[in-house]
């Protein structure tokens, strides 16, 4: 796996790498992910002990950004209130394409322990912002956080970036023909 | 100065504003006091040589169900004892004096019991909502709240 174990690949020869253009810009793409630096609940509590020394967040190539227009990705870190959903949404779309999103924890994914008589509770930030990847856990702990930036990263690497509209335009049809 | 010396002394000053004073076991010895004279004995508390609540350690909104009700905690720093005072309001009508200017820390705390249970505090310098945003309809910690369908387009329930 990865570009660079093509290099041990004696079919190459060493020092040469034979791939799509695609593959190099998503693998430079997903290796230096910054994120937004902020924080909701408890659950920033843990990404902040991810971002200490002992998790060391950054071996991912993640930097904090303290602003939307630098960053590639956010994490919702905690308990999404009505008053705070507008504010998040400002931020989302604040960001430069492409970007994305970690939903972290239960509060979040769907409300968590807010559910039924959180009235104050948007149940899910997803009813505002699509998300890429949602990490269970109350709060979750930093190896999941972890595992879920690898998640992330995986999927940057299968994403599109030539003809992108072109491929999702044929997808689209294909999608409406089953459907009819 | 034991909770019932505070209460003797406040009978002797107030009479018939002081309503009730309750001092069952593993409860916090408390009285009733009438919402007219709730500033008057605030300040007779804070200001008189032996009492002296220099200190509003928490201020608290009550639903009781039929009326609604504030809860204040007293406490000297200087003399370390406590006292409770109560006032009731009715819900139709839920108005009660500030302590704001006897206590700084009042502020805030009548602005959460505001947001929370809508009671009014006459004379507070800025009785919004703390907690909630601003335009936020009805007081969530009553009793009888039913929660919204939907904010600004958000669905509320699950």
């Amino acid at each position: 796996m990865g570009l660079l174990n093509k290099l041990d690949d004696p079919y190459y020869g060493g020092g040469i790498i034979l791939g799509k253009v695609e593959d190099i810009l998503n693998w430079g793409r997903s290796k230096s992910d910054w994120y937004l630096q902020f924080g909701l609940a408890c659950c920033a509590i843990e990404f902040m002990a991810v971002n200490a020394s002992h998790f060391d967040f950054m071996r991912f190539g993640c930097i904090p950004r303290t602003s939307p227009r630098q960053a590639d990705f956010i994490i919702i870190s905690g308990t999404v209130t009505f008053k705070m959903a507008e504010r998040i949404k400002v931020l989302y779309e604040q960001m430069a394409e492409p970007k994305y999103v970690i939903s972290m924890g239960s509060c979040s994914n769907c409300g968590g322990p807010y559910w039924e008589h959180g009235y104050h509770v948007l149940k899910g930030v997803d009813r505002i912002i699509p998300v890429d990847v949602y990490i269970p856990g109350c709060p979750p702990r930093p190896e999941a956080l972890e595992e879920g930036m690898i998640r992330l990263q995986e999927k940057i690497n299968k994403q599109a970036i030539f003809n992108k509209r072109k491929r999702l335009a044929e997808e689209e049809k294909q999608e409406l023909i089953i459907d009819n | 100065m034991q909770a019932q010396e505070i209460y003797e002394k406040l009978k002797a000053e107030f009479g018939d504003a002081i309503i009730e004073f309750n001092a069952e076991p593993f409860f916090d010895p408390f009285v009733l006091v009438t919402t007219d004279k709730l500033f008057d004995i605030c300040l007779y508390l804070r200001d008189t040589q032996g009492l002296e609540f220099d200190y509003l350690s928490c201020l608290g909104g009550m639903d009781y169900k039929e009326n609604l009700g504030v809860v204040y905690h007293l406490y000297s720093i200087k003399l370390k004892h406590t006292f409770v005072i109560k006032v009731t309001v009715s819900k139709e009508n839920p108005f009660v004096p500030t302590v704001e200017r006897i206590w700084r820390t009042a502020d805030w705390h009548e602005r959460e019991a505001y947001d929370m249970m809508g009671i009014q505090f006459e004379g507070h310098h800025n009785l919004i909502r703390i907690l909630c945003p601003y335009d936020w309809e009805n007081f969530p910690l009553r009793k009888d709240y039913v929660q919204p369908d939907e904010y600004h387009g958000m669905k509320v329930p699950y």
